[in-house]
C-alpha cells in the first residue's frame, strides 16, 4: 500500500480559500445564502468556508450541519447502528440558496440520502454542492457545483480528509492498492 | 462505542457507556420531533410487533409513534382482542407471528422474565415494554433523560422513589439504572409496600417520608395500583396521602433545585398533590415527551445496522 500527501495544510487552506471566492461570486454576496456541513467533515469545512466568506466578503453566512445516517439505504440489519451525530440546522432553509459542503464525492450515495435529510427540514429556494474533492467513481447522476480539487483515482483506493479537528493535522491522503505488477521490485 | 445487543430485555447488566450511549442517540432522535416532517426512512421495510398482554395506554402508544417516526411497518396484537383469548398459548403465538417475518418484537406480559423465554423461538430483537414486577427499561431510560436534561449527570445524585416500591417494575428498572450511573436511590413507603432485602439491590429503604425526602435532588412518586387497594396493604387512600402524599409542604424538604417525577398515570390526591403535579418543579409531561426519543434511539439502536456514511 502507497500513501501520497495529495494537500498540505497549506493546500487545504488555499483550495478553500478559492471554493469561498467562487461561492461568492456565483451567488452574488452570498445574500440568503446557507451552508449545510455534511457529518462528519463536511461540518468542520463548511464552518471554514464560512469564515473566509466573513473575511473576504463581510458577509454572516448560517452554517448547519446534516446527520444522514437515518437516510442510509443500504437497509440491512448487518452490523451496528452508526453513532447518531444529529442534525442542527438553527435556521430557516425555506427559500434559501443552502449549500451543502461534503470533503469527498465518491460514489454521490451519501448526497442523495443528504437531500432526502435536506428536504425534510423544508424547501430550499435551490440546492448547490461544494466538494473539497471530487474523486469520481459516481453510481447515481449527482455532480458538484463547486469542486475544490479533481482527483483521478481507482476506484479500489481510499481518499482521506485529515482535519485537525478529528485528526489533529490538516493533510489530504491518497492510498493506493499496489498490485502484484507494480509492486515487484 | 457501538451497540451490540440484540434485545433490549431490561437496565440490569448494562455498562454505563451503554447507557449513555442510548441517552445521546435519543437526544439526537428529539431534533426529528421539531422538523416539518416528523419522520426519517431509518427503519424503513422493518416490521415492529407490538405485542401487549396487558394494558397500556402510554407506553404503547409511546413505542407506536417512534416506530412511525422512523418509518417502521407496525402490527398492534393486543391479548383481549387475539387468538389469546381464545387459550393460545404465548409460545404458539409467536411461532405464528414468526412467519410474518417480523424484526422485532415490543413485548409487555405479566409474567417476569418472558423476553428471555420467547428470545429462544424468534429470531427478531425483542424489546421489554414492561414484564410483570421485573423490568421496564425504556421507562428507566426516559426517566434518566429527563435526569440528565435537568441535572447535567448522575454522579453523586440523591433520589427518592416513594411509594408502591413492592408491585413496580418502574422501580427495579431505574435503581438498576441509577446506581450503574452513580446517584445514591433511596426507597420510601409504607412497609406494606417495601420488599423484604430490598437494601440487597444497592439503595437505601425508609418508612419515613419526610425524614427521606430531605435534600434530595429528585423525587420519584410511583403510582399506588388502586386496584390493590382491596387486599389491605394500608388503611384509606386518606391515609396514603396523609403520610405518602407528595404534597407543596414536604417538597420544600428537599433539595431547592428539586425536581418532581412520576411514570404516570397519577393519581392526583393520592400519592402526588395536584398542586405539586402541575407546578414548577414537576418534569412528568418531559417524560412522557422523552418517552417516544428514548424508544426511537431503542429501537434504531437494535434494529438500524449499516454503514456509517458519516466515519470517512
Amino acid at each position: 500500500m502507497k500513501r501520497k500527501t495529495i494537500l498540505d495544510a497549506a493546500g487545504i487552506q488555499r483550495t478553500l480559500g478559492r471554493l469561498a471566492l467562487e461561492l461568492a461570486e456565483r451567488l452574488q454576496g452570498c445574500q440568503g445564502a446557507a451552508l449545510i456541513g455534511i457529518h462528519r467533515r463536511g461540518v468542520p469545512l463548511a464552518r471554514r468556508i464560512a469564515d473566509k466568506l466573513n473575511e473576504v466578503e463581510k458577509v454572516q453566512v448560517p452554517v448547519g450541519s446534516l446527520d444522514i445516517n437515518l437516510y442510509r439505504d443500504d437497509f440491512s440489519s448487518a452490523g451496528t447502528a452508526p453513532v447518531l451525530r444529529g442534525t442542527q440546522v438553527d435556521f430557516d432553509i425555506e427559500g434559501r440558496t443552502v449549500v451543502l459542503v461534503d470533503d469527498v464525492l465518491f460514489t454521490g450515495r451519501t448526497i442523495r440520502a443528504a437531500l432526502d435529510a435536506l428536504v425534510d427540514l423544508g424547501r430550499p429556494a435551490r440546492v448547490q454542492l461544494a466538494v473539497l474533492v471530487d474523486r469520481g467513481h459516481r453510481e447515481l447522476p449527482i455532480q458538484a457545483d463547486y469542486v475544490g480539487l479533481s482527483l483521478n483515482t481507482r476506484r479500489e483506493d481510499h481518499v482521506e480528509l485529515h482535519l485537525t479537528e478529528f485528526d489533529g493535522e490538516d493533510a489530504l491522503l491518497l492510498e493506493t492498492q499496489i498490485t502484484a505488477k507494480e509492486g515487484r521490485p | 462505542m457501538n451497540w451490540r445487543h440484540k434485545h433490549l430485555l431490561g437496565i440490569e447488566g448494562l455498562a454505563p457507556e451503554e447507557i449513555t450511549l442510548i441517552l445521546d442517540t435519543a437526544e439526537k432522535m428529539a431534533e426529528v420531533a421539531t422538523r416539518p416532517v416528523k419522520k426519517v426512512p431509518a427503519l424503513r421495510a422493518k416490521l415492529v410487533v407490538n405485542l401487549f398482554f396487558e394494558n397500556s395506554t402510554r407506553t404503547r402508544s409511546s413505542f407506536e409513534i417512534a416506530e412511525k417516526r422512523l418509518s417502521a411497518d407496525t402490527l398492534n396484537f393486543s391479548a383481549s382482542t387475539s387468538s389469546v383469548s381464545k387459550g393460545e398459548s404465548l409460545v404458539d403465538t409467536i411461532l405464528n407471528v414468526e412467519r410474518m417475518m417480523p424484526d422485532c418484537y415490543v413485548m409487555r406480559h405479566p409474567s417476569p422474565g418472558v423476553g428471555q423465554l420467547i428470545s429462544g423461538f424468534t429470531k427478531a430483537s425483542i424489546v421489554n415494554a414492561g414484564d410483570g414486577a421485573h423490568e421496564h427499561p425504556t421507562q428507566a431510560l426516559l426517566d434518566a433523560m429527563t435526569i440528565r436534561q435537568r441535572k447535567g449527570s448522575f454522579k453523586g445524585l440523591r433520589v427518592l422513589i416513594a411509594g408502591d416500591i413492592a408491585h413496580s417494575r418502574v422501580v427495579r428498572s431505574n435503581i438498576h439504572l441509577l446506581n450503574t450511573m452513580g446517584a445514591e436511590v433511596t426507597v420510601c413507603g409504607p412497609a406494606t409496600l417495601l420488599p423484604p432485602h430490598i437494601e440487597s439491590l444497592g439503595v437505601k429503604a425508609s418508612t419515613a417520608f419526610e425524614e427521606a425526602i430531605r435534600g434530595k435532588d429528585v423525587v420519584m412518586m410511583l403510582r399506588i395500583q388502586l386496584e390493590r387497594q382491596t387486599r389491605g396493604l394500608f388503611p384509606s387512600l386518606m391515609e396514603y396521602y396523609q403520610r405518602y402524599g407528595l404534597t407543596e409542604e414536604r417538597l420544600k424538604l428537599a433539595d431547592k433545585d428539586v425536581i418532581v417525577m412520576h411514570p404516570g398515570p397519577m393519581n392526583r390526591g393520592v400519592e402526588i398533590a395536584s398542586e405539586v403535579a402541575d407546578g414548577p418543579y414537576s418534569v412528568i409531561l418531559d417524560q412522557v415527551e422523552n418517552g417516544v426519543s428514548v424508544r426511537m434511539a431503542v429501537l434504531y439502536l437494535l434494529l438500524g445496522g449499516g454503514e456509517d456514511v458519516s466515519a470517512h
